[in-house]
């Protein structure tokens, strides 16, 4: 790939590669619970790297792409930067550190993971992260269902329907609802 | 996919993440239920509840979500499956994002391009959703283990404390042997 990437408007400060590195790498091991919030802070309140308005509109690609938001975030962010090689830094800084931490964690988990004990903190923890990811749907949730009549919650309830209920594989549930999906938000919008 | 059944378990590990990584829109969350299947239906690579642990310990590891798989991973095959099962699931989706990332912003007021983003929330909601459903069947055996998923459920809606604080809470009841 080449590096001809045109920097964006307001530029306040542009990250050298070092830089961008450090700096996904600290929002990787701040971000309990979704980094997302730690790298906005990051970006825009304390680097100046992007106006708010760029931020939200980064994330806004980086959320319907498909794959995980904070990860092609930081290669949508990293490659606005530094072409190629911006997003592989900050993508390098992002996965690093956790990667250590899990490898690791796994390993204990592979040694330890009968043990009554840990079973017991683990299900617990299990139990409120199910809460946690309920409350995320829910917030979710709200603005789609507040309108009065709308295709996207009969959208939303199909595809929970076809992959909770009836379990079909992922790709098929997506393969046909995304295309209905997006046709609809065309002729609706 | 052409999946091969063969001895080394490192090559439908890669095969399957990498599939599953493009079509999970709305990210680790949304593909929870098709790894599910994947590893604990299909393959039979670990049970319902080494499946569960995976869960909570990526939840309250930092970083991305997704390293679950990283964690599934080593589970089949040691630190070469937890390489192999993060580069499938990170690596096709991340060069997309680039090569998307490069042309996007040209198409800021495009038609085709509101209608995809717009189209794809309720798609990756219901994924979501249906995360959850998964998950707290595995996850809630008891009442008491649903107890604690619907009161973190509220608590997490209504409030804005540091979801780590709830996994302390759970962490305590699980200890206590009631779940």
């Amino acid at each position: 790939m080449s590096d001809s990437v045109a920097p964006p408007r307001s530029v306040v400060a542009r990250p050298s590669l070092l830089e961008l590195f450090r700096a996904f790498a600290i929002v990787s091991v701040s971000g309990f619970g979704g980094a997302l919030p730690w790298a906005r802070r990051m970006i825009v309140d304390q680097r100046g790297w992007m106006t708010a308005e760029e931020f939200n509109e980064a994330f806004a690609l980086s959320q319907f792409l498909p794959g995980p938001n904070v990860v092609n975030f930081s290669v949508v962010f990293g490659s606005r930067f530094g072409g190629a090689a911006g997003a592989a830094v900050a993508l390098a800084g992002l996965m690093g550190p956790p990667l250590i931490i899990v490898t690791i964690l796994a390993f204990l988990y592979a040694q330890f993971g009968e043990l009554e004990m840990l079973s017991r903190i683990l299900a617990g923890i299990t139990a409120a992260a199910v809460g946690l990811l309920i409350a995320v749907v829910a917030k979710m949730a709200a603005p789609l269902f507040r309108k009065r009549w709308d295709w996207a919650p009969l959208i939303a309830i199909a595809a929970f329907v076809g992959v909770a209920i009836m379990q079909w594989p992922l790709p098929l549930v997506f393969a046909v609802l995304a295309p209905i999906s997006i046709a609809l938000a065309w002729v609706w919008r | 996919m052409g999946v091969a059944v063969n001895e080394n378990p490192l090559i439908p590990l890669f095969g399957y993440f990498a599939l599953l990584s493009l079509f999970a829109v709305g990210g680790a969350n949304a593909a929870i239920p098709e790894m599910h299947r994947i590893a604990v239906d299909v393959m039979h690579w670990m049970n319902d509840r080494q499946f569960a642990d995976s869960f909570a310990i990526a939840q309250i590891s930092p970083g991305p979500n997704i390293i679950i798989v990283t964690l599934i991973g080593y589970h089949v095959a040691g630190l070469a499956g937890a390489a192999v099962a993060t580069v499938a699931m990170c690596g096709p989706t991340c060069v997309f994002a680039f090569l998307v990332a490069r042309t996007w912003d040209h198409f800021k007021e495009a038609r085709w391009r509101i209608a995809i983003q717009a189209g794809l929330v309720p798609v990756s909601l219901g994924l979501i959703g249906a995360s959850a459903f998964v998950l707290a069947r595995s996850a809630d055996h008891n009442i008491y283990a649903a107890l604690i998923t619907a009161a973190t459920a509220i608590v997490a809606f209504a409030t804005r404390v540091n979801p780590l604080w709830l996994f302390a809470i759970g962490a305590v009841f699980g200890l206590s042997g009631w779940l």
